[in-house]
């Protein structure tokens, strides 16, 4: 079986794309998928340090597109599980070093020996974004409940759904904080999914044991780490409630039932 | 005199064709004129102009191209079947054909304009079933698109914030309207606005500007429809 490329993107940046990307390659690996993530911000890349991996790394995917070491050397193997790899961005170079080609000819070698490829993308609409996206069989959008974290995320939702081959889009809704929903300070999942009016594959509570696990480089556990076990479920086919999105869309009801008075 | 220049909506921008008879400093005051009047609409379009078998130096198609840059127009190609036109068009590095150039921003998505039939047996329907140009869009128009046109626009879907539409006729949305959108952008005072829920960032008609009243946000969406009235504008349900 063909396994199955999954750019993470947002368009704003800050919203948790490499936090997202690393956290759901570790999930999917310990449901004992085969995975690869690949770092695409070329020049700025981080993803090896969310997953711990940094002090491994030799060879770069800007290494391999330019034929200095094979895609094999570049991979980075994780410790903690035996089918995750990493090929990491390139530091000193920009994102101009490759192509949409050479992400889909990496994408199409690496396809029949994985479940899943992660492609991080850089934050942005520019050069970046497009070889991000190119080998894309699906997309998932990254956000946080607020309105210019949407607004981004609407544009970048627009230019997928008018690219030459329209790709699959689904939404991960990042940081969010049901108290604050609840009190109506914050954006609900509702709103949200209104506005951008795509299908939800997950949501990520505010949690701090996150900050906590990306600087150590390893899986978030508690409230998050449940919820990005959730929508590795969800990506792997799996019905999966929706635990947090339950409670304040019944507030919601009943706040609409009163203000439509 | 009124009609040595024309404009219309076409997948590439606005055409403007020109009276190959009419004298040439008077439609290029003309023209430039009545941009001036829209400056609002034409502010950022791209333009083909059709000039015929009008033959046109290189320094005369200079000067109007100077005058559109003036005002930020962006001519992207001249039609023409003068040799001597033609060339001047080309050393000035514009295209000669429309298929040189790509659609508009925002157009692509469009379904392109269908260009009346022709040879309608004449008083046999209204000029209502004729009816007018406009272009439909089935999608959502999401942030960052720029709907331009001297026609109506019809969206079937949202137009989300940060999305705007710009029409010299009536807008009309099914779905819920949030960006911003301006009708009759050409002038025309009559220009409506539909939509199933509105609630623009911003909403003009002409030259007047409105924004929507800070409502509560949970309030159940009705169709409503924007007009001019007493020199203001005016929503009101959409119930007849």
């Amino acid at each position: 079986m063909s396994g199955r490329v999954i750019t993470v993107t947002s368009g704003k940046g800050g919203v948790g794309k490499t936090t997202t990307t690393a956290n759901l390659a570790m999930a999917l690996a310990s449901l004992e998928k085969r995975i690869i993530a690949i770092d695409a911000d070329i020049g700025l890349r981080n993803l090896d340090l969310v997953m711990g991996l940094e002090n491994r790394i030799v060879y770069d995917l800007v290494d391999v597109v330019e034929g200095r070491c094979t895609l094999r050397q570049a991979m980075v193997k994780h410790k903690g599980y035996p089918y995750l790899y990493l090929i990491p961005a390139s530091q000193t170079r920009d994102k101009t070093a490759i192509t949409p080609q050479n992400m889909r000819a990496v994408a199409m070698e690496l396809k029949d020996s994985y479940d899943f490829i992660l492609v991080d993308s850089p934050a942005g609409i520019e050069w970046g974004f497009k070889n991000a996206i190119a080998p894309a069989d699906e997309v998932l959008i990254v956000t946080n409940p607020d309105v210019s974290a949407v607004r981004d995320a609407d544009r970048i939702i627009g230019l997928i759904e008018t690219h030459d081959v329209p790709i699959p889009v689904r939404l991960v809704i990042n940081r969010l904080k049901s108290g604050m929903v609840r009190k109506g300070e914050m954006l609900s999942v509702d709103d949200i999914i209104g506005l951008l009016s795509i299908r939800l594959v997950g949501v990520i509570p505010e949690d701090e044991n996150v900050l906590r696990s990306s600087n150590q480089g390893v899986a978030v556990a508690g409230p998050a780490g449940q919820a990005f076990l959730n929508l590795a479920r969800r990506l792997d086919g799996e019905q999966v409630p929706f635990q947090s999105l339950e409670i304040t869309s019944l507030m919601d009801r009943f706040r609409r039932l009163f203000n439509n008075r | 005199m009124q009609d040595q220049v024309e404009f219309k909506g076409i997948r590439e921008g606005i055409l403007i064709t020109i009276d190959p008879e009419a004298e040439w400093g008077d439609v290029l005051s003309d023209l430039t004129a009545r941009i001036d009047n829209q400056a609002a609409f034409f502010r950022g379009a791209t333009i083909v102009l059709q000039l015929g078998k009008r033959a046109v130096q290189r320094p005369e198609l200079a000067r109007l191209l100077n005058r559109l840059r003036e005002r930020d127009v962006n001519l992207a190609s001249v039609l023409s079947t003068s040799a001597t036109t033609q060339g001047a068009t080309r050393q000035l590095g514009l295209a000669l054909d429309l298929s040189e150039i790509g659609p508009a921003e925002g157009v692509r998505q469009a379904t392109p304009q269908i260009e009346r039939p022709p040879e309608y047996p004449e008083k046999m329907f209204d000029d209502e079933i004729v009816g007018s140009e406009g272009i439909l869009i089935r999608r959502t128009l999401r942030g960052g698109r720029v709907i331009r046109t001297p026609g109506h626009v019809v969206v079937v879907g949202d137009v989300n914030p940060g999305a705007e539409i710009i029409a010299g006729g009536d807008i009309v949305v099914w779905g819920r309207l949030r960006g911003v959108v301006h009708a009759g952008a050409m002038g025309d005072e009559s220009c409506v606005i539909c939509a199933l829920d509105l609630q623009p960032t911003q909403l003009r008609i002409s030259s007047l500007i409105s924004v929507s009243p800070p409502t509560n946000k949970r309030r159940k969406p009705r169709p409503e429809r924007a007009y001019i009235q007493d020199g203001q504008i005016k929503a009101e349900d959409w119930n007849h």
